[in-house]
């Protein structure tokens, strides 16, 4: 292999200027700009700004509501990551095997990705709706139960994570698929001369080797979920019923964006933000061990 | 190649002399808002009939989105040195505005000017909503308040008689007499907080928040989890759980089902009108009726929602100028009475009132006389006058979160509105160190 190697000592610096001019003016200069304000009481008009040392976080730490809605993210994250991928592994397998149709089969599986969240969460809430959702009308024939999500808090919570799975499900499977399809016939076939049924040959074989994927798409929807699905949630409860559905995300958009409560909002996405890297850290950290490429 | 550039040239030149400049510079005006659809025609139309009556301004009616995405608009504008002339805000924005060191009072707006303009024309409720110390700070545009609707298919289908509930008893009453006759929803509400919470307390004369509503001072609690509120609360829980009172959601997604035909009572802002003709048209009858009482407490009056237009600070006198004529065209009875017939707002004048008595508009849109009615026969008092918060947004939250733990039965009704007490009074707070 040849190795090139600049003559000129700026030029590899300048070329890789635009790209770090990027990252200062939209990553850089925003984070440190919440990381200043959310040390302030700051007035929505910009004539007001007051020291307020950690009073914010105080306010944010000594909130009941605050640690529900981080644990509310933690386990609609959790819930949308692994059910997410579990589900999309399955039909990946299905997908994988040797049907008729299976172009048309695979191309459908992969429509869901190409729907905005926010749009998505409308055609949810157009299933789902109390009244004019079509799935409480089929059901209203099968038990008298109401699954009235505007008042009920888990079935708004069961709502946004299946409509949040669904809409992440055609990206998780494209990887999978892809995955699925680098495995070597051969070394599945070693597996059955040695004996191997098919459940055995997929968690000793077929999973270990997907291994890669899984962790790039854990981290991916970990993050999607706490971060991406807020259009979805906006669309459909908005937070509610009580702050059921009201994710760290929305709560800090909600306060900052609607409350007008700028410092508030900025601490909260301070937190957000060590949340993430540590979320990021705690993965290469530990998961990646166990992840074989 | 080159005869080509030659013609392009040439083109250019002619198109750039062609222009026609125009004949007098006007001066623009920038009006931003946050109407859609049928409402935002009818505010370029305003703004079309405005420009056409004179030509030395030119009002731009620009849209912003929601209400919040405006506000957020101007806040930016004003910050990066930009601001419009004109932005619309909502009601619950007025103490950010107040506070906000950013905007040139109406009153003075129009003194600067020499328009003399009778205030004291304008409806008491509105005019106390958007006053302080009897100057008006901001200039009233679209002002509704909550109303009842009712279906008359369903009334009929359950043997009741035509007329609305004036009492809670009576909605009560009547409610559970439509689900036993096969409602799927005898009585909701959109809006929650403000019909059920604050409309309510302002109604019945009862204190919602301290410092007389925000009106002598900052507000730094609320009041609302009293004997009454924790009544009200209570009914409405028992209505959720005997199944004769439907919760629909927040804002006004409950008129969704009011416009489907389900509910047969309804509490909705007045502006609903339009929409709701549009939405039952063909399909069911309705009827309108004052909000519904409580016996045993004092006549206070609806408090008025909407949105009103701000001045904001930083543009050169002679704009100003234009700003305090186009508010002068739309303080005008004519505007007044028109805006109010074709959107179903309140009219914001008693002459505007009067026109359309006269011209007999009432009569033939009796649904648009209720609000009229409703809001000129309460009694304006420190409790009625309005509701003046910081970080409204976030303390409406704050109730319609307990409103929803209060109706799913999760709550007693005390410790529901206990804990929204605690939470609004946190984000008051917040309000009131920045502004100290």
């Amino acid at each position: 292999m040849k190795r090139f190697v600049f003559r000129n000592r700026w030029l590899p610096y300048a070329l890789v200027a635009p790209q770090v001019a990027v990252t200062l003016a939209f990553f850089f200069w925003p984070a440190f700009d919440s990381l200043r304000l959310s040390l302030y009481r700051a007035s929505p008009f910009g004539d007001r700004l007051i020291w307020a040392g950690f009073a914010n976080f105080e306010r944010l730490f000594r909130d009941p509501a605050y640690l529900r809605s981080a644990l509310t993210s933690f386990v609609f994250s959790f819930v949308v990551t692994f059910a997410g991928l579990a589900l999309a592994l399955l039909l990946a397998s299905f997908a994988n095997a040797k049907i008729r149709g299976l172009a048309v089969y695979r191309s459908l599986l992969l429509w869901p990705y190409g729907i905005a969240p926010a749009i998505a969460g409308i055609i949810w809430l157009f299933i789902f709706h109390p009244s004019y959702g079509i799935l409480p009308w089929v059901l209203s024939f099968v038990t008298a139960y109401q699954f009235n999500w505007f008042l009920k808090g888990w079935v708004a919570m069961t709502l946004i994570v299946m409509a949040a799975i669904w809409k992440q499900f055609g990206y998780n499977l494209a990887f999978y698929l892809a995955g699925l399809q680098a495995i070597e016939a051969s070394v599945l076939e070693a597996a059955s001369v040695d004996g191997a049924g098919p459940i055995r040959r997929f968690f000793a074989v077929t999973f270990p080797l997907l291994s890669p994927v899984t962790f790039f798409l854990f981290t991916l929807n970990m993050t999607f979920s706490f971060f991406d699905t807020f259009g979805l949630i906006h669309s459909v409860t908005q937070g509610g019923p009580g702050d059921a559905t009201s994710i760290l995300v929305y709560r800090a958009w909600k306060d900052g964006f609607e409350g007008l409560q700028l410092g508030f909002s900025a601490a909260q996405s301070v937190v957000l933000m060590a949340l993430v890297i540590l979320l990021t850290a705690f993965q290469f950290r530990f998961a990646e061990k166990r992840v074989t490429y | 190649m080159e005869r080509r550039a030659g013609i392009v040239l040439v083109l250019t030149v002619v198109l750039l002399v062609g222009v026609p400049a125009p004949a007098l510079a006007r001066t623009e005006i920038q009006w931003w808002h946050a109407m859609t659809a049928v409402l935002g025609e009818r505010v370029n139309e305003i703004a079309a009939k405005f420009n056409a009556s004179q030509n030395e301004y030119e009002v731009k009616a620009i849209y912003k989105g929601s209400y919040p995405d405006t506000l957020n608009a101007a806040i930016a504008a004003y910050r990066a040195k930009q601001p419009p002339h004109i932005v619309q805000v909502f009601e619950v924005g007025t103490q950010t505005m107040l506070s906000s060191g950013a905007v040139y009072p109406v009153f003075q707006l129009m003194r600067d000017n020499g328009i003399a303009v009778d205030w004291n024309d304008l409806i008491g409720p509105v005019k106390s909503y958007y006053s302080t110390a009897g100057n008006l700070y901001s200039m009233a545009f679209n002002s509704s308040t909550p109303i009842l609707f009712y279906n008359k298919d369903l009334f009929k289908k359950a043997g009741l008689a035509d007329t609305p509930p004036a009492t809670w008893d009576e909605v009560e009453a009547i409610a559970k007499k439509l689900t036993g006759a096969g409602a799927k929803c005898g009585f909701s509400a959109a809006w929650p907080s403000w019909t059920l919470v604050e409309n309510m307390y302002a109604l019945h004369d009862q204190p919602f928040a301290d410092h007389a509503n925000g009106f002598d001072g900052l507000a730094t609690r609320l009041q609302i989890n009293g004997a009454f509120g924790v009544t009200m609360m209570e009914l409405l829980q028992r209505g959720a759980k005997e199944g004769w009172f439907t919760y629909n959601g927040r804002l006004n997604k409950a008129e969704a089902n009011m416009g489907g035909g389900e509910c047969g009572i309804f509490l909705s802002s007045s502006a609903y009108i339009g929409n709701l003709t549009r939405a039952s048209d063909g399909k069911f009858t309705w009827g309108t009726g004052a909000l519904p009482r409580m016996s045993g407490y004092p006549q206070g009056n609806s408090i008025i929602g909407g949105a009103t237009l701000w001045v904001m600070k930083g543009a050169k006198p002679e704009e100003y100028k234009g700003v305090a004529q186009f508010f002068k065209y739309l303080a005008s009875t004519e505007n007044q009475a028109w805006w109010a017939g074709v959107t179903g707002y309140l009219p914001l004048t008693n002459a505007a009132v009067k026109a359309m008595e006269s011209s007999g508009h009432f009569q033939k849109n009796p649904s648009q006389r209720t609000a009229v009615t409703q809001m000129l026969g309460g009694k304006t008092t420190p409790n009625s006058q309005g509701i003046r918060l910081g970080n409204f947004a976030s303390v409406r939250d704050a109730i319609e979160e307990q409103m929803e733990n209060i109706f799913s039965g999760k709550k007693a009704a005390k410790q529901g509105l206990d804990d929204a007490v605690a939470k609004s009074g946190e984000i008051l707070k917040e309000f009131a160190a920045l502004y100290k």
